[in-house]
């Protein structure tokens, strides 16, 4: 009875100017809190799992190895030349996947585009199947297959392609190939996305006024799923710089990515505070590559879906 | 280029057993129907009638089954689109978002390879021309729906194209707006003088703008022709029905008499050897008639079921001796609703020997 006079109290006495407003606000709080509540196991389990291990992750990478604050680990990043070819290794892997998968990808979510509603989800279905073998099984595969007496090897002299077999596993094109193959859905997903909301008036407007069908490609159709396309790019090269399974094993020792070096300083040396002082390194290369994209091309649009021009 | 000019340049359009079909059903069956060079023809029709399949067919969108499609002497039925030089604004005008609103007007003319300082020029004259002077700079989200299609108007006339197609361009604007606009439109087409095809599903629409009507249904032509005949003297029931409203009486038709409840009526033409008759009666076009019957007018009784006021007109129901329904419109003014009956009341109708139309009973009677 007490709350309900206490709720009721300020509403009489504000009734002639503005009635029911306290109760009114007080509603509003009460909406907003009920929608914190819904998303506050979300809530925990990031902080818990995401927040606390990069902290975490932080004040490791400035212990010395006596545990006292030191920036020992930083500097010896960025004395020794080892950690720049391992940087540089990280990144050319990186470009070179996302433009192979561009190259790729694109032309593939156009033709999935152009395909009627049912075909097109039958072949989404084959473009996603990858994900629902394991990551490992699937790079282990590619070991097979490109090995020295692996399948392709044996076929490609059989047809007569090349004499000897050649090496296209153990260095840069081995990890290149088994990481397009990893990274290529979440290209075609966002791209596929991103020409499947252009309004397909847009093109025939572009042949009404007279452009080929080439000229409305490129003057319409392409810059319009730019959008999709960059938010594609992104992901893969994000993803990449973190990769470690594949590059170890179809990299055969040649192609170290930053993870790997990581994994290498816990194991083979248990230098915790240096490896997360790479850890670091890299979060932060990544941050800015992300912060570097959103100023260049305008992230929220890109991951608002694009369609920020209706 | 003077207007005159693009009078002559304007184009007829001939349209010759056009048959578009979708698994088993005809979108388009047979049609066939001429465009007079300069005309402003409005393809009328309930959604999925065809008409809009039919407008994709002159702007080479949807590829026909067989049929014969001509702008003037030229042969285009396998013409690309992008070769048939004929303007279109979009339903949802279709402005290329990433382009500004010169960029947009300016796209078919950059095509041509028309020469910067024309291209400017032109530009802003099209944009004159919708009213629309110094907004080449704007983005496209920066304009209200008028605006946008304003724009998508001035880019479907700026490469002056001889023939301009119009897929429901107001469809999307409020009530006001939209009959300003339908006006508006009018005057555009009488100063360019571009033979216009224009789709709608909005009847009043079409009877504002249109010189003739083609009534599409079920992928055939219903009736072609001007807004007052196809108003007046609807071709079929579904016409009768489709534009304005109307009650249909069947009437009893021998010897070349037709009579209704025993009485003779006088009607506007002799029926013409059908079988079987409606009166077609349009609400506003009976009348209340007290004493005398007079010249000229055939009179039916009835009782007043229902009275329903609607601001600047009213709608009365009776029911005639047969039990069919009908409803007569009037006006609101003070000493025009001074005559009108109260409910239950019985009601001399008038119905003028000239709006008293015959339509032959097809069969296909709307419900």
């Amino acid at each position: 009875m007490s709350v309900a006079e206490s709720l009721q109290a300020p509403v009489a006495a504000q009734a002639d100017e503005a009635p029911n407003a306290a109760g009114l606000k007080a509603d509003a709080a009460k909406e907003r809190m009920q929608l914190l509540g819904l998303c506050s196991p979300a809530l925990l389990l990031v902080t818990v799992t995401m927040v606390l291990p990069v902290i975490w992750l932080f004040y490791l990478s400035f212990l010395s190895d006596e545990g006292t604050f030191s920036l020992e680990h930083y500097h010896r990043l960025t004395a020794s030349k080892a950690y720049a070819r391992i940087f540089y290794t990280t990144f050319q892997v990186s470009v070179l996947t996302t433009v192979i998968c561009v190259a790729i990808g694109y032309p593939l979510a156009y033709f999935l585009a152009q395909l009627p509603r049912r075909a097109a989800a039958l072949c989404m279905i084959t473009v996603l199947l990858p994900f629902w073998t394991s990551l490992l099984v699937r790079t282990y595969a590619w070991l097979v297959l490109l090995q020295r007496k692996g399948l392709v090897n044996t076929w490609a002299i059989e047809l007569g392609l090349w004499d000897e077999p050649i090496k296209i596993v153990h260095n840069l094109n081995g990890t290149l190939i088994g990481m397009v193959h990893i990274m290529l859905p979440f290209l075609v997903l966002p791209v596929y996305a991103s020409m499947k909301a252009i309004d397909t008036d847009y093109v025939k407007a572009a042949a009404n006024l007279g452009a080929s069908p080439i000229k409305a490609f490129w003057k319409v159709f392409f810059p319009l799923s730019l959008p999709g396309l960059f938010a594609g790019a992104l992901i893969v090269f994000v993803l990449c710089l973190g990769f470690f399974v594949t590059p170890a094993v179809l990299g055969g020792g040649r192609v170290i990515m930053v993870a790997m070096s990581i994994t290498d300083t816990i194991e083979l040396f248990f230098n915790w505070g240096a490896a997360s002082a790479l850890g670091v390194v890299l979060l932060i290369m990544t941050l800015g590559c992300l912060f570097a994209a959103s100023k260049l091309l305008n992230l929220d649009r890109i991951l608002g879906g694009g369609k920020g021009g209706h | 280029m003077s207007n005159n000019q693009a009078r002559e340049e304007a184009l007829p359009i001939f349209i010759s057993n056009v048959t578009k079909t979708y698994g088993k059903v005809f979108a388009l069956d047979d049609v066939s129907l001429d465009v007079k060079q300069g005309e402003f023809l409005t393809l009328l029709g309930p959604s999925g009638s065809g008409k809009t399949t039919l407008l994709m067919v002159l702007a080479g969108f949807t590829r026909p089954d067989h049929g014969s499609l001509r702008f003037g002497d030229r042969e285009v039925i396998r013409t690309p689109p992008h070769k048939r030089d004929v303007g279109m604004v979009f339903q949802n005008y279709a402005l290329f978002p990433h382009m500004n609103v010169a960029a947009n007007v300016g796209f078919p003319l950059k095509l041509r390879n028309v020469p910067a300082a024309e291209l400017a020029e032109r530009v802003e004259g099209a944009l004159e021309t919708v009213q629309l002077g110094g907004y080449g700079e704007r983005g496209i989200d920066q304009l209200s729906g008028g605006q946008k299609q304003r724009v998508a108007l001035a880019r479907a006339i700026v490469f002056e194209p001889r023939i301009l197609l119009m897929d429901e361009p107001l469809s999307a604007l409020d009530k006001k707006l939209r009959e300003h606009m339908q006006i508006e439109l009018r005057h555009l087409h009488d100063k360019l003088g571009m033979t216009t095809v224009y789709v709608t599903h909005d009847q009043r629409e079409a009877l504002t703008m249109s010189d003739r009507i083609a009534v599409i249904n079920h992928g055939k032509l219903m009736q072609l022709d001007e807004p007052r005949t196809i108003y007046d003297f609807p071709a079929n029931t579904f016409v009768a029905d489709f534009i304005g409203e109307s009650t249909f009486v069947p009437v009893a038709v021998a010897g070349g008499k037709v009579s209704y409840d025993g009485a003779t009526l006088q009607t506007a033409m002799k029926p013409d050897g059908a079988t079987k008759y409606n009166l077609m009666m349009r609400p506003e076009r009976l009348s209340f008639v007290s004493g005398r019957k007079p010249k000229d007018v055939n009179v039916f009784k009835g009782t007043v079921s229902e009275l329903v006021f609607q601001g600047e007109s009213f709608l009365m129901y009776a029911n005639l001796s047969d039990g069919t329904q009908v409803a007569v419109r009037g006006a609101t003014q003070k000493d025009a609703m001074a005559i009108v009956p109260e409910v239950g009341e019985s009601v001399s109708l008038g119905l003028h020997k000239d709006d008293t139309v015959l339509i032959p009973d097809t069969g296909d009677m709307p419900a």
